[in-house]
């Protein structure tokens, strides 16, 4: 069965990531048509949490850009995308973690990026809610949260995008195949599918990375900034097994988001109490009071991590015609804004707003293997 | 025979009454306010739909989970 031609783009996968892409695009004024198979990715079960990492340059320059685009988006963006500019405080435990936040602080002011260094006195009046003995901490002042589902669909509503329920059981650079047989073509298409993407291009270096969140009931004013412990940059966010870090962000509800986990090595989305129960007692060391609140719904996720922990956006260097926009582990929404426009500047063959070398899909994949 | 303080209003309740019941009981059965102002009740009475949210001596609990018992306050509201 063809249909033939039906978009100057399809986009492959609803969530942020494909909504922010098929947004811009249909911005340029293309006609996109997006397709979604209905499974629930990390858009749904992550904690839209928009923040600023510096791991490495690359990174930084990426969720750096995206920032200031969500920014300038926020004033836009309809009450139901829960969009707040609230800013996270990255915890430090101890002396050694002060020192991590030391040298974060010089990192991300030499870029320009708002943020100041806290004493255990002026943290806790800020936050009164956290455990004494904490050494200090990081405010980063431009970071926000949003609610993900709402903004992919908010972004979904853009003129010139059709969406259309189907799964794609086969690419074929600017053509896909749907399950029932049928193939749709256009000028691009674009892959945004998150963990899926490796069922469609098996050489695609990703991997699942499982999560546990937790949300309690609302108890309004407890906690104003995401609270987000430097272990997470030290050691957990590096471990190879699973791990646990304190991240604790308090929704517009009142109700207080609790993270974070990692696992590696499944795809059982079942909620795990052991580990569950760890993440729990991490976040409560360091908000003991976090312990009498109720949690009403855990649930998991899976992060779909490339092998450096950075995005693969760009085209396919051995499938011409398909364009990659994968593999932004924890940070797709807040990169998405970032990711769309490196994506639609690499397609109109523009120079992109920030430098698009790290994160082309060449260092895995190989040299185009066409002119 | 327990009795307790439901919205500031004394309630006396048989032996191994729900937290639940004595809403229905002693007020109008609602247990909380939702996000967008509305009352809510208990829905499924087995601890899993969240909707029976309550107040008891200052903790949030599930009414249909929790037996009353004598000296406790419960509070539906806001």
């Amino acid at each position: 069965m063809i249909e033939g031609r039906v978009a100057d783009v399809i986009v492959i996968g609803a969530g942020i990531i494909g909504a922010a892409c098929a947004q811009a695009l249909a911005r340029r004024g293309l006609q996109v048509l997006v397709l979604d198979a209905g499974l629930h990715n990390a858009t749904a079960a992550g904690m839209g949490h928009l923040l600023v990492l510096d791991d490495n340059p690359a990174e930084l320059a990426l969720s750096d850009y995206s920032l200031h685009r969500w920014r300038e988006l926020g004033p836009d963006l309809p009450d139901g995308c829960a969009y707040r500019n609230n800013g996270t405080l990255w915890l430090a435990a101890n002396a050694e973690e002060m020192a991590v936040a030391q040298s974060k602080y010089l990192n991300l002011q030499a870029q320009g990026i708002a943020c100041e260094l806290i004493g255990a006195g002026a943290m806790r009046q800020r936050e009164p809610e956290l455990a004494e003995g904490l050494e200090g901490g990081l405010l980063i002042k431009g970071d926000g949260i949003l609610y993900a589902p709402a903004t992919a669909n908010w972004m979904l509503e853009t003129p010139s995008i059709r969406q259309r329920r189907a799964r794609v059981t086969e690419v074929d650079g600017h053509r896909v195949r749907l399950d029932d047989g049928q193939w749709l073509s256009a000028d691009a298409v674009v892959l945004a599918n998150g963990t899926q993407a490796n069922q469609l291009c098996p050489e695609l270096p990703i991997e699942p990375k499982k999560g546990h969140l937790l949300i309690t009931d609302r108890y309004p004013a407890t906690v104003t900034h995401t609270l987000v412990e430097l272990g997470y940059v030290t050691s957990a966010h590096n471990a190879k097994g699973p791990s646990v870090a304190c991240n604790i962000q308090p929704r517009p509800t009142g109700q207080l988001f609790i993270g974070a986990s990692r696992q590696f090595g499944t795809t059982d989305p079942q909620v795990e109490g052991w580990m569950l129960a760890k993440m729990l007692k991490r976040a409560a060391g360091y908000m003991p009071g976090l312990a009498r609140l109720n949690g009403i719904r855990a649930w998991t996720g899976f992060r779909a991590a490339s092998p450096d922990g950075l995005p693969l956006v760009g085209q396919h260097p051995q499938r011409q015609g398909l364009w990659l926009a994968v593999g932004h582990e924890g940070l797709g929404v807040t990169t998405a804004p970032g990711t769309a426009d490196l994506l639609v500047a690499q397609l109109f063959n523009e120079t992109p707003p920030l430098a698009a070398q790290p994160y082309l899909p060449q260092r895995f994949l190989g040299e185009p293997a066409y002119a | 025979m327990p009795e307790l303080m439901l919205d500031g209003h004394a309630l006396t309740v048989a032996d191994g009454t729900s937290v639940a019941a004595a809403l229905a009981l002693g007020g109008n059965g609602c247990s909380r306010t939702s996000v967008s102002g509305q009352r809510r009740a208990p829905l499924c009475g087995m601890g899993i739909c969240q909707e029976c949210r309550v107040t008891i001596d200052g903790r949030r609990r599930l009414a249909c989970q929790t037996v009353c018992r004598d000296g406790m306050q419960v509070e539906t509201q806001p």
